[in-house]
């Protein structure tokens, strides 16, 4: 971020966002905003909307409500798990915020009020708004996995939402006897980071066969296919033969239920006990989202794919893991290029324009082992009410991309990394 | 000047000029570019910054990732979803930027 001096216009904001902040209500000193928004959710998605808000039009009154003072993120992560980076590497704050105006408030919401055009906070304080961002990211649905209870998570983690249960995933992963099998379970779609179960799998693999090599993986899944699926099954015969079994859903993969007391994972074709058990259970939009009514009979957002606006509540936005973006797959990349198409359109929707048509991008890259990364990339526009394929562009990297590529692509997702938490937090 | 005064004093210099918009927003495609490509300098990456760069050289970039003749490993695959004008507008406003 560039600092500039202080202008006349540096001022009138400020004099502006003073006043809303105080909560003065004259109509004189209110009428420099250009309308408040409120943004729920620090992640990606949440985060990244805030911030871009305000590069747009410092003018608007933006408030972010986040619980957490800290963010950890997911991406890379797995890394974490196999003991190849640290968890601080993943932590983010929100203490620059502040340079902008954006006032950051550290309580989780607890309600919205749609017709009010209120959020309410757990204190009970209400933050009143002209437009609502919500971007809660994912939450696991504990009604859907018969045995998986939050209590079970303390003992088979999902380790899908970053922090303590990564932490908790790589503990038992190094305290394990070499010999033990590792158990893995892979949703059915959609949820968030499709390629994720899969570069997990791949890197618990790597640690395996470098730490403890007498040691199984197995993948069961309730899907009979998967992203990059060509890419990850290639890799893991050429690196990790022998060690991971993947067992789709026609080979009865999925698991019907779990039991944390005997650390076992039950199909509809037998039962695998665990040395370490990793449940990647189903998910929907985080609670906020249902509480807001925004929130259909699938747990995701239904939203419209220029703005972003809820289908089912107006003035209301759902952006990131939480959104049905059509063709756009749940990931960091995708909310960050929604958020920022988002706040565009809040800004024309504030000022009585009318949003112009996007083009959004994504990009994940997975890494199959340290230095051998792989990626999938899509351009996506409206179309029939949905965000669509661009078509012929897009597509996973090549099956015959040379070793170089592999490891040019490993530092692509780091140097992603850098870029996209630069930009979001730095 | 008080606030009031100055930000009447904008309002009549925008409506004097006929601006289209108010608002001024990235093209369709170019706020995701900032995914990877850092939106500082002082960010240190493996992508080329696409602030204040030259428009040619972008667009000279992105149209030969598209045709195949710049070899790239995500480039080429993204490049493909855009039009010559849209890869026009994106360079322009990318090069009218500041860090």
């Amino acid at each position: 971020m560039t600092r500039h001096p202080v202008s006349r216009r540096d001022f009138l904001r400020r004099t502006a966002a003073t006043a809303a902040t105080l909560g003065f209500a004259t109509p004189a000193l209110a009428q420099p905003t250009a309308g408040r928004v409120v943004v729920v959710g620090g992640g990606f998605a949440g985060a990244s909307c805030a911030r871009a808000l305000k590069r747009i039009d410092p003018r608007i009154t933006v408030t972010l409500v986040e619980a957490n003072a800290t963010f950890t993120a997911c991406p890379l992560s797995n890394a974490v798990i196999a003991g190849l980076r640290d968890l601080p590497a993943q932590q983010f704050d929100y203490k620059r915020f502040a340079a902008q105006r954006i006032t950051v408030t550290l309580a989780p919401a607890v309600g919205v009020n749609a017709d009010a055009r209120t959020v309410i906070l757990n204190d009970g304080v209400r933050l009143p708004y002209d437009r609502l961002v919500l971007a809660p990211g994912i939450e696991i649905r504990w009604d859907a996995l018969p045995g998986y209870t939050e209590a079970a998570a303390e003992r088979m983690p999902h380790a899908w939402r970053a922090g303590d249960q990564t932490m908790l995933l790589r503990k038992q992963l190094e305290s394990m006897e070499d010999g033990g099998l590792v158990v893995m379970s892979a949703p059915a779609n959609p949820f968030r980071c499709p390629p994720g179960p899969y570069e997990r799998a791949s890197l618990i693999a790597h640690f395996l066969k470098t730490r403890k090599p007498k040691s199984k993986l197995i993948v069961l899944d309730a899907k009979d296919a998967f992203s990059k699926q060509g890419l990850f099954l290639n890799a893991w015969k050429e690196l990790y033969p022998d060690l991971i079994e993947w067992v789709p859903l026609s080979k009865g993969g999925s698991v019907t239920s779990v039991d944390p007391k005997t650390n076992t994972l039950t199909t509809e074709f037998g039962i695998h006990k665990a040395a370490v058990a990793n449940v990647i259970a189903p998910q929907r939009a985080g609670r906020i989202a249902e509480l807001a009514g925004v929130a259909d009979k699938s747990g995701w957002c239904p939203i419209d794919p220029v703005t972003f606006e809820s289908k089912l509540r107006p003035n209301i936005h759902v952006i990131g893991d939480a959104a049905i973006a059509g063709a756009m797959p749940k990931s960091a990349f995708a909310a960050n290029s929604q958020a920022k198409v988002c706040a565009a359109a809040l800004a024309k929707l504030l000022a009585g324009e009318k949003p112009d048509e996007p083009k959004l991008i994504n990009t994940c890259y997975s890494l199959v082992a340290p230095d051998y990364g792989i990626s999938v990339a899509g351009v996506y526009e409206p179309r029939g009410g949905l965000l669509a394929d661009v078509k012929g562009a897009g597509g996973v990297s090549p099956a015959n991309a040379s070793p170089d590529v592999r490891t040019l692509e490993a530092n692509f997702a780091n140097g992603w990394f850098t870029a996209i938490t630069g930009e979001v937090f730095g | 000047m008080k606030p009031s005064i100055f930000l009447a004093a904008c309002v009549v210099l925008c409506l004097s000029t006929g601006a289209a918009s108010a608002i001024d927003v990235a093209p369709a495609g170019a706020a995701a570019c900032s995914g990877c490509h850092p939106v500082s300098r002082a960010i240190e990456t493996p992508f080329t910054p696409l602030v204040g760069r030259n428009p040619t050289e972008i667009v000279t970039a992105i149209q030969e990732f598209r045709s195949g003749q710049r070899p790239g490993t995500v480039m080429d695959r993204i490049a493909k979803g855009f039009t010559d004008d849209e890869i026009k507008t994106i360079a322009a406003w990318y090069a009218a930027q500041k860090d």
